[in-house]
């Protein structure tokens, strides 16, 4: 069992490789998904009868489909480099955290049951029997892997250890033990279009309710459209911007952008989601669903582009994937990107000139900037390589006076993750959650001792979220997570705004 | 699981959010309180209240910015911010505030 130790943990350095404590996170486990929740998504409803049949079935499968699966499994020469690169390693100091030791939870059940060696002399080969234990092994220790990818910039052979998190989540659904917190969520979006269960209703009275916002804050009318036949642009953006903060003042950010730069949008109530938890399962089916929502949204509305709002998975979803899932996309302009991240639609907008931004509105902040984990390692922006680090600081520093980055090996792509990603922002592994921010709020606290930073700013949802429940531990207050685009809301002037010079006047 | 409100029992899951939405009563919510160590005032009853009736149009609790609009509207510009609803539901108005007034969990990146 978990030690129960909640204390936060107290490093030197972001990356100070603790002692280790063997099982001290052992047995900490997310809710089990219902019968209700699994079936909805094709899963059985409990753990099946024949769960070691299935199990290796359909890790058979999964070897002769997916060719990278098997060579991931195959080909770790226990080099170790990856040991220490886990924020969740860092914080909770479980040594089954180092991402070598959580793959070989499945890696040695595949060598027990799918090589020469494992069959016949399994303890010379680090090979194990496949029982009920091992599956609840498997159901802790890859809930606390949040699928970032930071330990794969390291690893010699450049295994995707995130691929091996999300087959072992996707062979325990199938068997019947699949998470709540996901398969909740991906349920809601098949039945009402986003995370939240949102419907168009409710959707559209919030969104009236932030363009009264806006105009009470700056006399212009700016619209934010919903299910608008004939607009250019279909904005998909996290339901979470329609719900939380700070993500709400991002979406009033991306509208005002629109607006300013006078280009006609839409979001749908249809496709009300960015997000695509399908990736956090492993899960391709449910993946490609809920991918399939957007085009049918986009051919529905008949918008020639295609706009992602700030989150992190969903634009690695969108830049590498969305073609396979949901493509071909010949219906749209191909003078754009498809899609195209807003990020590089405002950066655009800056370079052309067209927005009107005043910095000094946002100096009171000092601010850094925390690269998302599928944003920095799984996708890019612009034409550049490496567009993905500069486009949101470009932005940021177009917006901002006061800007400083972190430590450079926990940003760009050895970016450390929030500690809530991969389908674990989930109030039941708050533990987890705090532990593992533990080395980005260490980073964090370097440049505020060092630069008097203040904000971070953040282009995803779950980053946001999961920032604003655990800084208040790390000594920030709670609205010291920002989105980018909230920044870009401060500082832009729309034509015909009150300044408050003309009040004054 | 579940609560216990005048002898009568209140099925809840997990989380202790209630499982059948029409089992809350004004009475159940002081219940749920009491296990979350909050103690019901009036201010609370207003939240708890506004949310009530926001669900009741819309099926869905709202945006917490909506939430803070007419909490300021109703309490004052001192009150109607993120940082006093934390004060008055620790674990947060939307989480926090929902379960105690019988609505289901905010779900996804919220």
């Amino acid at each position: 069992m978990a030690d129960g130790d909640t204390q936060i943990p107290k490093l030197d350095d972001p990356l100070q490789v603790p002692c280790i404590k063997p099982g001290s996170m052992d047995g900490l486990q997310p809710f089990l998904a219902g019968p209700e929740h699994q079936e909805k998504l094709g899963f059985p409803g409990q753990l099946v009868p024949d769960w070691k049949e299935r199990t290796l079935a359909k890790m058979k499968e999964m070897a002769e489909k997916n060719r990278a699966f098997q060579v991931y499994l195959d080909i770790c020469v226990k080099c170790g480099a990856c040991t220490d690169k886990c924020h969740y390693f860092l914080g909770t100091a479980d040594p089954k955290n180092m991402p070598v030791a959580r793959q070989d939870l499945l890696r040695s059940v595949y060598r027990r049951y799918f090589t020469f060696a494992g069959k016949y002399f399994p303890w010379l080969v680090g090979a194990r029997d496949l029982t009920e234990d091992v599956l609840k092994e498997w159901y802790s220790y890859y809930h606390q892997c949040s699928e970032c990818r930071r330990c794969s910039v390291f690893c010699p052979y450049g295994i995707d250890t995130a691929e091996i998190t999300m087959a072992a989540r996707d062979i325990l659904a199938e068997v019947g033990m699949g998470q709540k917190y996901a398969n909740e969520i991906i349920g809601k979006v098949h039945d009402v279009g986003n995370n939240l269960g949102l419907n168009p209703k409710a959707l559209t009275a919030t969104l009236e309710d932030l363009e009264e916002d806006i105009e009470d804050d700056t006399g212009v009318s700016v619209r934010l459209p919903i299910d608008e036949k004939g607009a250019d642009i279909l904005l998909v953006t996290p339901s979470a911007d329609f719900f939380a903060e700070p993500h709400i003042d991002g979406l009033i950010g991306y509208a005002k952008v629109f607006h300013q730069a006078g280009v006609s949008w839409t979001l749908s109530s249809y496709a009300s989601e960015a997000a695509n938890f399908g990736l956090f399962i492993g899960n391709y089916e449910n993946m490609r669903l809920v991918s399939q929502r957007i085009r049918k949204a986009a051919k529905d509305l008949g918008v020639k582009r295609i706009i992602f709002g700030e989150c992190g998975h969903a634009w690695r979803v969108a830049y590498s994937y969305l073609n396979t899932l949901a493509g071909p996309w010949d219906f749209l302009d191909p003078n754009y990107p498809v899609p195209q991240h807003i990020l590089e639609f405002t950066w655009g907008e800056i370079q052309k000139g067209t927005l009107k931004l005043d910095k000094s509105k946002n100096d009171h902040l000092t601010l850094t900037y925390h690269d998302s984990c599928n944003v920095a390692r799984a996708s890019r922006m612009g034409e550049t390589p490496g567009g993905q680090f500069e486009i949101p600081r470009n932005v940021i520093k177009a917006v901002c006076n006061n800007y400083v980055d972190m430590d450079p090996d926990t940003i760009h792509e050895s970016t450390l993750c929030c500690g809530g990603g991969g389908g674990l922002l989930t109030d039941d592994l708050m533990d987890l959650r705090v532990k593992g921010a533990s080395p980005r709020m260490t980073a964090l606290q370097q440049v505020t001792e060092s630069h008097g930073v203040t904000h971070m700013a953040a282009i995803c949802a779950i980053c946001k979220t999961q920032f604003s429940k655990v800084m208040p531990k790390y000594g920030y207050d709670m609205d010291s997570v920002v989105s980018v685009h909230q920044l870009v809301s401060n500082a832009i002037i729309l034509d015909g705004q009150e300044t408050e010079e003309d009040a004054t006047a | 699981m579940a609560y216990e409100v005048n002898g009568q029992t209140v099925e809840h899951d997990e989380e202790g959010y209630i499982t059948n939405l029409s089992d809350w009563t004004p009475e159940l919510a002081e219940v749920i309180a009491k296990a979350e160590d909050i103690e019901m005032d009036d201010e609370r009853w207003e939240v708890v209240n506004f949310l009530r009736e926001y669900y009741d149009e819309y099926q869905i609790a709202p945006a917490v910015r909506v939430l803070i609009k007419s909490v300021k509207k109703t309490m004052g510009p001192e009150k109607g911010n993120n940082k006093y609803m934390y004060e008055l539901f620790p674990y947060g108005p939307a989480k926090q505030a929902c379960k105690i007034a019988g609505l289901p969990k905010p779900t996804g990146c919220v």
